[in-house]
């Protein structure tokens, strides 16, 4: 049960934590400074979310790991994120249809989470939901003026949503962990919400005058562990300094 | 392809962004920045000009929308006010026992 | 972070299409009235054509290197130590390009837009601080360039606030003030580290050592070789001379680096008792010039950084113009989702979705 709950609050946060990390690569790099300035902002939303999951973790596991030891210092197939914020950037568009449809998914998984029998984690929760809904509403806003933009934009975001796609099936699978959380009441089951989050996305997709793609039989593994290859690559990089100089303060 | 940098039809509109520090305050100017619609704009004036917490309403303005006064005038416009002193409080000197007056 | 004064021979002028003012001796006599008596001049009132330009140059380099000078520490935010280290550089490299950001828009009250000055960097017309030419390294170097890098911008910037040019000094202001984290956290971070290991403290020597002229170096060239500074002087855009700044810089740097426990590359650095201030050793301007022309470590990579970045939201920021026109034409009285209600007190924008539950 502990060893559960310890890998469900993993879940929860290294999806920030990746995710950060690939925003954070835009820091300098964005299509107008405007925007530039919202995706750090996002970043820093997500790190902060991270942050606080991890160290939540590290109590629950009780072996004494901070948020450092947390975020730096795992095998690859110890970090449980979904496979999806892990992918690269690529352009602009595929970034807003990312955290479009990632942040469609948080806004809905910290809802219920709020009201967690773990009181840290639905505290967490009711903090976290603020930030995802307001990423929500910018990155929605980006997918429609996009899709909805010029003849190349439009194709654009297509792309990115074909291609992005498929890894939305990760977000609603559930293991024992999931089901196991529901049932305690310290987690939620994510197909329970497949429903609202669809409802929100096709809403959006439509205004974008973009078409949603069909599912495929592929389902991505992060959040157990398994991840792509692109995986590796930013683990090199999160983990340089601490792997480097090991036990060194910062 | 370089963008020529003189074609602004290409450029988004730019913006003035009013912020209220705190109920009770005014909203006041603090910036402009460009964004192609009133939605992006109150979104980056958030990501831009709150990110220390200065703000709990945003007020964002296209800049051409804005009517301002010519430098030009400023005699006309606002010299005739100089001469009426008797507007102000301390225009009039009252006993010392009732001055808070 | 902040240009150097470069006071470069003014290159071919910007090509400002802003509103030219005609000389105009009675307005001339005004304008110079009022500099000197220290009072702002805002964005509409008259000013010569020379202080419009010359401040377009100032503060659009100054723009510049604030974006640049994202890149170099940018360098490392993904491989950032700690959680808590990588959100105060994230929060700080954000935060130039919102110090960019604001620049741009003082400029932009001068008749240029920012396209224009955008086209002026990507071509190499404009200049910003040849600091960001310099790699960064190692970790240390992203607290060393907090410490001395941002420890000299603040100096110059400071007395910006008060320059007589309004939107330029409101600018500065505001800037200063979320400046003031971004030393301090250079700082912190290298206490940590000189607490460290041995070969923390190593690290940070060698950042030291690579650093610390080019510190120097951003205050530009001695005054004797200064083109501008009179007529800077005059026009209250240039409060305090280079020299000035820069034995303020290194005044104030010393004893901090006592304490640090770090040995500044110099060794004709020494506290000179009488006249109460360091001397220090000969800049190698040179380098400078070299570094200034084109020739640094990563003049080339900055430069191909910014272009592409440009280049590759060109098609995003199509897509929002074309996408608020088509939503403009099918609202013809402009008002749907495009301006607030009437009375603005009251009615908040919705914004899409509505899948939030706040």
């Amino acid at each position: 049960m502990t060893n559960q709950h310890f890998i469900y609050l993993l879940r929860l946060a290294d999806s920030p934590l990746i995710l950060a990390q690939r925003l954070s690569e835009w820091c300098g790099h964005g299509p107008v400074l405007e925007e530039d300035l919202a995706l750090s902002n996002m970043a820093l939303d997500l790190i902060g979310q991270a942050r606080l999951l991890l160290t939540h973790a590290g109590r629950v596991e009780s072996r004494d790991r901070d948020e450092d030891q947390l975020a730096f210092l795992r095998m690859e197939n110890k970090y449980r994120n979904l496979t999806i914020v892990e992918l690269p950037n690529g352009d602009f568009g595929q970034t807003v249809t990312r955290n479009f449809l990632f942040s469609a998914y948080q806004v809905e998984l910290w809802k219920r989470l709020q009201i967690s029998t773990d009181t840290e984690l639905a505290a967490i929760a009711a903090k976290s939901i603020k930030e995802s809904t307001y990423h929500l509403s910018h990155s929605a806003e980006w997918v429609i003026r996009l899709g909805d933009g010029t003849e190349e934009s439009h194709l654009r975001m297509q792309t990115a949503l074909d291609q992005l796609w498929p890894y939305s099936a990760e977000l609603f699978t559930s293991d024992d962990t999931d089901r196991s959380m529901a049932e305690s009441g310290i987690g939620v089951d994510p197909s329970a919400f497949k429903t609202d989050w669809q409802s929100t996305v096709s809403q959006v997709i439509g205004e974008a005058t973009l078409t949603l793609p069909a599912d495929t039989p592929f389902v991505s593994s992060g959040k157990a562990g398994q991840h792509s290859e692109h995986m590796g690559h930013l683990l090199g990089e999160l983990q340089y300094l601490q792997r480097t100089f090991p036990g060194a303060q910062w | 392809m370089m963008n020529t940098g003189n074609d602004r039809s290409k450029e988004w509109p730019l913006w003035e962004i009013f912020i209220r520090a705190r109920n009770g305050l005014d909203h006041k100017h603090c910036g402009s920045l460009h964004a192609p619609d009133a939605k992006a704009a109150l979104q980056s004036a958030r990501d831009v000009f709150t990110r220390r917490q200065e703000g709990v309403s945003i007020w964002a303005v296209r800049a051409e929308n804005i009517c301002a006064s010519d430098p030009d005038s400023k005699a006309e416009m606002f010299d005739p006010a100089e001469d009426k002193i008797y507007r102000h409080p301390t225009f009039y000197k009252l006993p010392k026992e009732v001055d808070n007056m | 972070m902040y240009t150097q004064s470069m006071d470069l021979p003014q290159k071919k002028e910007q090509s400002a299409s802003a509103p030219g003012a005609p000389e105009n001796p009675e307005y001339q006599r005004e304008f110079d009235a009022r500099l000197a008596q220290g009072e702002f001049i805002e964005a509409k009132d008259w000013m010569p054509e020379a202080y419009r330009k010359t401040l377009i140059r100032q503060i659009s380099q100054h723009a510049h290197s604030e974006i640049v000078g994202m890149l170099p520490e940018g360098n490392w935010i993904t491989r950032a130590p700690t959680l808590k280290r990588k959100a105060i550089l994230l929060a700080k490299v954000q935060d130039e390009g919102g110090h960019g950001l604001y620049l741009y828009s003082a400029a932009e009250t001068l008749g240029i837009s920012r396209d224009e000055m955008f086209e002026a960097l990507h071509t190499g017309k404009a200049k910003y601080s040849s600091i960001f030419n310099y790699p960064t390294l190692t970790w240390a170097d992203i607290g060393v360039i907090g410490w001395l890098v941002d420890g000299a911008a603040i100096m110059n910037q400071i007395p910006l606030c008060r320059c007589s040019y309004g939107p330029y000094a409101r600018a500065m202001v505001r800037i200063c003030k979320e400046e003031s984290f971004h030393q301090r956290q250079g700082f912190d971070l290298l206490m940590t580290m000189m607490q460290g290991t041995n070969e923390q403290r190593v690290m940070v020597q060698d950042a030291v050592n690579r650093w610390w002229w080019p510190s120097l170096m951003m205050f530009g060239p001695h005054d004797s070789e200064s083109t501008h500074s009179e007529r800077g002087k005059q026009w209250g855009i240039k409060r305090i001379s280079n020299d000035d700044l820069r034995q303020k810089f290194v005044d104030a740097t010393a004893p901090q680096a006592d304490i640090l426990g770090v040995t500044l590359p110099d060794p004709n650095l020494k506290w000179n008792e009488k006249q109460e201030r360091y001397e220090f050793g000969n800049i190698d301007w040179d380098e400078f010039w070299n570094v200034v022309n084109g020739n640094g470590h990563c003049n080339r990579e900055r430069l191909a950084a910014r272009v592409s970045a440009w280049q590759d939201g060109e098609w995003v920021r199509e897509a929002a113009l074309a996408h608020a026109n088509k939503r403009a034409a099918k609202h013809p009285d402009g008002r749907v989702g495009e301006q607030a209600a009437p009375s603005m007190e009251t009615a908040p924008m919705q914004t899409a979705p509505t899948a939030g539950s706040t």
